[in-house]
């Protein structure tokens, strides 16, 4: 019998085409479930509102806010250090056992499991330095977590700038830091922009790291100050999930889209970015 | 007058011997062309002179080369690479407009002043035969140009830091032979003010510019003497048969 090399090809489409869609549905039905349930929650009450009722009732306006501080907070502390490290690996550091071994310390950190980073967190900012429970500890927790993200898309955003770009920039008597600060930078920068927001949402949807560091149960009015306990959506939403008895659906959904929505929200801007940057490429 | 004198200087790259005990002297105001096959070691030669091979870092190397009496490991960088321009193989303008690509040397170099600034650049983009072809719009991308008037716009961006000596490194590789024959024509009116090394693959370009031609291969100075010669009683016979195409 002669095989027919085309149905070969044509399962072995089939296969891969299968695949693909498996990864689609969950994503799919997660996003669908999410604001067919949750949607009827969302108002401007929910949104602008206190928790009331043992947080059965009213909004989540505290969780949002502090999910912002401790987002902002985190890449505050995160963008100018991850920035600094790349700048150094891909522009000054040479290719030596050291700086091998540091760029797979940071590709590791990237896989630690986030609870771990809240563990650590605990240990160093909370107990060790005694910024107790706070945002100031939150912030630097999430940093943490998100400087190995911060870290790799910015040394990959650098090292994509033509190498002939530095070396005319030398060629014409340019020192290394302004060869840096006048080419490579400005257009790495929508490179580094994307892997920051990248970060940023995977700084806004953690519950691990926060919990031991900064997370509120239930806190009836807004934080003060960097060294005020906050509440996070995150955290809120495993409260009223699995802490809190009969809360109503809705409110758990509502939570989760508006979540849902801050994340998608952050990874849409960096996409945003990206395909401007690649529309705009030169060279 | 000797502008640069090169003794017994070896460069390696890891394992790699690429250029073996070369001395020579390169005279000011000359058109020095540099030919040879590919791998004989004309580029890394070239990339001598404004010390771009250190950004190799497995480049090695020994002997010296004094740029007037000076070592040029002992001079400062960047002057010396303010002094020894580089015109690279293909066009390569920054991603700036026309105007920020001849200002971005003398920039670098700390100079503010608009009025002066403007100046340079009008007297660059005049020598280097651009200023007609893009003067009403130096403010557009340098990638809007074509091929040869982005190549003649890295020459009057070399131009604008004033250097003694440029380097030309395969600077009409990627052009058509009219381009040719404009950056051709403006080397040559260059050399009345800078000394010109010019590495080239198109022996005829070597023979039509060049006041000295040197032969290298296998990163060996084979032979290097005036270009007439050179090109009419080589005295090496791979000379010889390099120029009349018979390898390489």
């Amino acid at each position: 019998m002669i095989r027919n090399p085309y149905r070969t090809q044509n399962i072995a489409f089939f296969f891969l085409l299968l695949a693909t869609l498996l990864i689609v549905i969950p994503v799919g039905l997660i996003v669908v479930i999410i604001i067919q349930k949750g949607l009827p929650a969302i108002s401007w009450q929910f949104l602008s509102d206190i928790p009331r009722q043992g947080m059965r009732a009213g909004g989540i306006f505290p969780a949002i806010l502090g999910t912002i501080y401790l987002v902002a907070g985190a890449i505050i502390f995160a963008l100018p250090i991850g920035l600094l490290a790349a700048i150094y690996l891909s522009e000054y550091s040479r290719d030596n056992l050291l700086t091998r071994i540091i760029k797979l310390a940071i590709v590791n950190l990237a896989g630690v499991p986030s609870v771990v980073y809240g563990l650590f967190g605990l240990a160093l900012f909370v107990v060790f330095l005694k910024f107790g429970a706070s945002i100031l500890s939150g912030s630097l927790t999430l940093g943490i977590m998100i400087l190995p993200i911060i870290i790799t898309t910015s040394r990959e955003a650098l090292e994509s700038v033509p190498q002939s770009f530095r070396e005319v920039s030398l060629s014409l008597g340019a020192s290394r830091w302004q060869t840096i600060r006048h080419i490579v930078l400005p257009n790495a920068i929508p490179g580094i922009l994307t892997g920051t927001i990248l970060g940023l949402g995977r700084a806004a949807g953690e519950t691990a790291p926060i919990l031991f560091t900064v997370a509120a149960f239930y806190l009836p009015q807004l934080p003060k100050s960097l060294f005020d306990q906050a509440m996070a959506l995150p955290y809120h939403l495993y409260v009223i999930s699995t802490q809190v008895p009969n809360v109503d659906e809705k409110i758990r959904y509502g939570t989760a889209l508006v979540l849902l929505v801050l994340v998608l929200f952050m990874n849409l801007v960096a996409i945003v970015i990206r395909y401007k940057f690649r529309k705009k490429k030169k060279w | 007058m000797v502008i640069f004198s090169i003794k017994e200087l070896n460069i390696w790259f890891g394992s790699v011997y690429a250029l073996k005990h070369l001395t020579m002297d390169i005279q000011a105001n000359e058109i020095l062309s540099v030919i040879g096959p590919s791998n004989s070691g004309k580029t890394t030669f070239l990339r001598m002179l404004n010390r771009l091979n250190d950004l190799n870092q497995n480049f090695k190397m020994s002997g010296n080369i004094k740029f007037e009496q000076s070592d040029i490991r002992d001079m400062d960088t960047e002057l010396l690479r303010k002094k020894v321009g580089m015109v690279f193989a293909l066009p390569l303008p920054l991603p700036l407009s026309i105007f920020d690509n001849v200002a971005y040397g003398v920039r670098m170099h700390g100079l503010k002043n608009k009025n002066s600034t403007s100046r340079i650049v009008e007297e660059a983009l005049k020598e280097a035969y651009l200023w007609d072809e893009v003067k009403d719009r130096l403010n557009e991308s340098a990638f809007k140009l074509s091929g040869g008037q982005q190549q003649r716009l890295c020459i009057a961006r070399t131009l604008a830091v004033q250097p003694q000596v440029i380097l030309f490194d395969e600077p009409c590789s990627g052009l058509d032979p009219i381009s040719t024959a404009k950056v051709e024509d403006a080397m040559v009116k260059l050399k009345q003010k800078y000394t010109i090394i010019l590495v080239t693959n198109n022996v005829k370009q070597a023979a039509r510019v060049g006041d000295r031609t040197a032969f290298f291969l296998g990163g060996e100075l084979i032979e290097l003497d005036k270009t007439d010669k050179i090109f009419t009683v080589p005295q090496d016979k791979r000379t010889d048969g390099y120029i009349r195409g018979k390898f390489g």
